[in-house]
């Protein structure tokens, strides 16, 4: 039992009511609060990523344990891989918060803004920690449903048109998910992840099974925007105000969506070649066309939309990959070296895309505009930005010596030590890809002359703004240390252990 | 079985609306339809024939009892639901104050 685990979901749940409650009354109340809850969030996913070290903790809401080996209430589960998630969506979910102090300011229903963020957090939060399938799918809906408020904050024509439009696919996600959700329980009578997959593991039909996860693919697919089910995300991240969008690619889709999937996949299905095979080809046909999409935007904020669905084809290809070995059973280190890369650069993008966000939106606080054609000639008049957002680009892009760089490399030796050597000259060819799009975001946003408008008038945005970009773009470079095999084996290695040791995940939670 | 099919019928009927419909309020009505479709299906999924409402009376014999757990969790998706079901009609209405229509073939500033 680990008091801890619990708060994580509770602290930004009653700070988003304080908010609501309090912020009419006390001037100021709100800008005070959410970092502050965002701040000590921080503070204690890093406490808990240092003391758990490789093991894991459980905790059982209202006391419920139940006994004889099944479990009766729900648990909440803090392992290496939920830490690390943890200390991602609060991390982001702070700086974030740091820029909208002056970024929000233009908007009306401040209160509300901080108070919904706290709910996003807070349903984040809950999906990583859940250990209980219909949890996850509440915790989910809290998230979710706040991101389609804020996607709609700024209400003009084209905010509401996106949110409108994600509402639909993401109820329809949601209930997929209930109904593959509700299949399960029919058969397994437990909605536990663990104790579900010690009924699997004692025999299972198998093409009910099949059914239900391409249910759970589909549903989590729409939610994580892998390609065929991508529609809603440009229109959603692009409208989104900028920090919201940081927030969105950066965190949202991954915790809602890969980190389910992979959970589920991992911990809870017994693996089936198929869906493997499944699973990688939707990642290498998102990364693939996801870039090509990039390609021909102008838009900034699209452009890297369809980048971050380019970038989450990479992760989800490695953990197919990662699939992929482990049932072969012959070369376990590169599947190792798959899902650690996999991992890394999930990590890596929460930073890189939350600073492009973070960039674009400070582009249009100072232009007004979101259009690549309309801007130009910034790098003398917004340094801070410029500098930021060429070493996010260079990042992203995969250029020596800052983070994206190795996580790319790890991927692609990993694909090469597994004999896949059509994904990685594919992984190779999106890159260069990325690096295209990206210098002519660089080009047209920075670099060229002036177009039309009088750019010496513009400013640097103000503090909060470009001490939140700088922080980012520090963290890109100290993340390539990540790639030091000492340091990765300390960081990542608990949450490869997690994964690779899938059965250890459901034996432990109910030797409770 | 027929109950089931019927769910599946339900399912569709949501479905088709979705797909088909062009009108805003009409898209969020049949994505209702869907949602109840599959609340069916769960509160079917913990049916016994015959079964009482699992309140365990000691004064009674031994009875069978309907599974509470999948109960408890439809009340809980129809809450969820209903958050959903009113923010999509709040995002409905706003749409109709900026474009004077529900059709969504008026409604169409987000392309590429």
């Amino acid at each position: 039992m680990d008091a801890l685990i619990p708060l994580f979901v509770a602290i930004p749940l009653i700070s988003a009511f304080l908010i609501i409650i309090l912020g009419k009354l006390v001037k100021g109340f709100h800008r005070f609060l959410a970092p502050l809850t965002l701040l000590v969030l921080l503070i204690m996913a890093l406490y808990e990523f240092t003391s758990l070290g490789g093991t894991s903790h459980t905790y059982a809401m209202g006391g419920w344990i139940g006994d004889g080996g099944f479990p009766v209430g729900i648990f909440l589960v803090l392992d290496g891989f939920s830490v690390l998630m943890l200390c991602i969506i609060n991390l982001i979910g702070l700086v974030a918060l740091f820029y909208s102090l002056s970024y929000i300011a233009k908007y009306t229903a401040e209160a509300n803004y901080y108070a919904l963020f706290c709910l996003i957090v807070a349903g984040m939060n809950g999906v990583v920690l859940s250990g209980d399938l219909f949890n996850l799918f509440v915790f989910l809906e809290v998230s979710v449903i706040s991101s389609y408020a804020l996607v709609a904050f700024g209400v003009g024509k084209t905010e509401l048109e996106a949110s409108f439009k994600y509402q639909v696919l993401g109820g329809l996600a949601s209930m997929l998910i209930l109904l593959a959700i509700s299949l399960i329980y029919w058969k397994t009578k437990t909605v536990n992840i663990a104790d579900i997959r010690n009924v699997l593991d004692a025999g299972y039909s198998k093409s009910f099974y099949v059914f239900v996860q391409v249910l759970l693919i589909s549903g989590f697919g729409l939610k994580a925007a892998i390609i065929p089910f991508h529609a809603w995300l440009p229109d959603a991240h692009s409208s989104a105000p900028s920090p919201i969008s940081a927030m969105l690619s950066g965190v949202l889709i991954k915790a809602v969506g890969i980190y389910v999937l992979i959970r589920l996949f991992f911990n809870m299905f017994v693996f089936s070649h198929e869906i493997a095979m499944v699973i990688t080809s939707l990642g290498v046909i998102s990364m693939v066309v996801g870039s090509l999409l990039a390609l021909i935007q102008w838009d900034v904020k699209r452009l890297l939309a369809y980048s971050s669905i380019s970038q989450m084809g990479y992760v989800v290809m490695a953990f197919g990959m990662g699939i992929l070995l482990l049932l072969k059973g012959d070369n376990e280190p590169a599947a190792i070296l798959a899902i650690g890369g996999g991992i890394y650069h999930m990590i890596n993008h929460a930073v890189f895309k939350g600073l492009l966000f973070l960039n674009a939106g400070s582009l249009e606080y100072r232009l007004d505009t979101r259009n690549l054609k309309e801007m130009g000639g910034l790098s003398k008049a917004m340094p801070v930005t410029s500098t930021t957002s060429f070493m996010a680009s260079m990042s992203i892009s995969g250029i020596p010596p800052f983070n994206g760089f190795f996580s790319k490399l790890i991927i692609i030796v990993a694909a090469i030590n597994g004999r896949f050597y059509l994904l990685a000259t594919l992984a190779v060819i999106v890159s260069i890809i990325t690096l295209a799009y990206f210098l002519k975001f660089q080009r047209f946003a920075f670099f060229n002359k002036a177009a039309g408008k009088a750019v010496q008038k513009i400013k640097e945005v103000p503090f909060p703004m470009s001490f939140s970009m700088i922080f980012l773009a520090v963290l890109c470079l100290a993340l390539s240390l990540l790639a030091i095999p000492s340091v990765s084996e300390t960081v990542l290695r608990p949450a490869i252990d997690v994964l690779i040791q899938f059965e250890l995940y459901s034996t432990t939670l109910i030797g409770i | 079985m027929t109950v089931y099919l019927l769910c599946f019928v339900l399912f569709l009927v949501g479905l088709y609306g979705v797909i088909t419909r062009r009108n805003l309020i009409k898209i969020a009505i049949s994505l209702s339809i869907m949602e109840f479709s599959i609340f069916l299906i769960l509160v079917l999924i913990g049916y016994i024939d015959n079964g009482l409402a699992p309140i365990v009376d000691p004064g009674s014999n031994a009875q069978v009892y309907v599974d509470p757990l999948p109960q408890a969790m439809v009340l809980t998706a129809i809450v969820i639901g209903l958050a959903t079901t009113a923010m999509l009609m709040a995002i409905a209405i706003r749409l109709y104050r900026k474009y004077k229509t529900f059709d969504i073939r008026e409604i169409k500033n987000l392309r590429g």
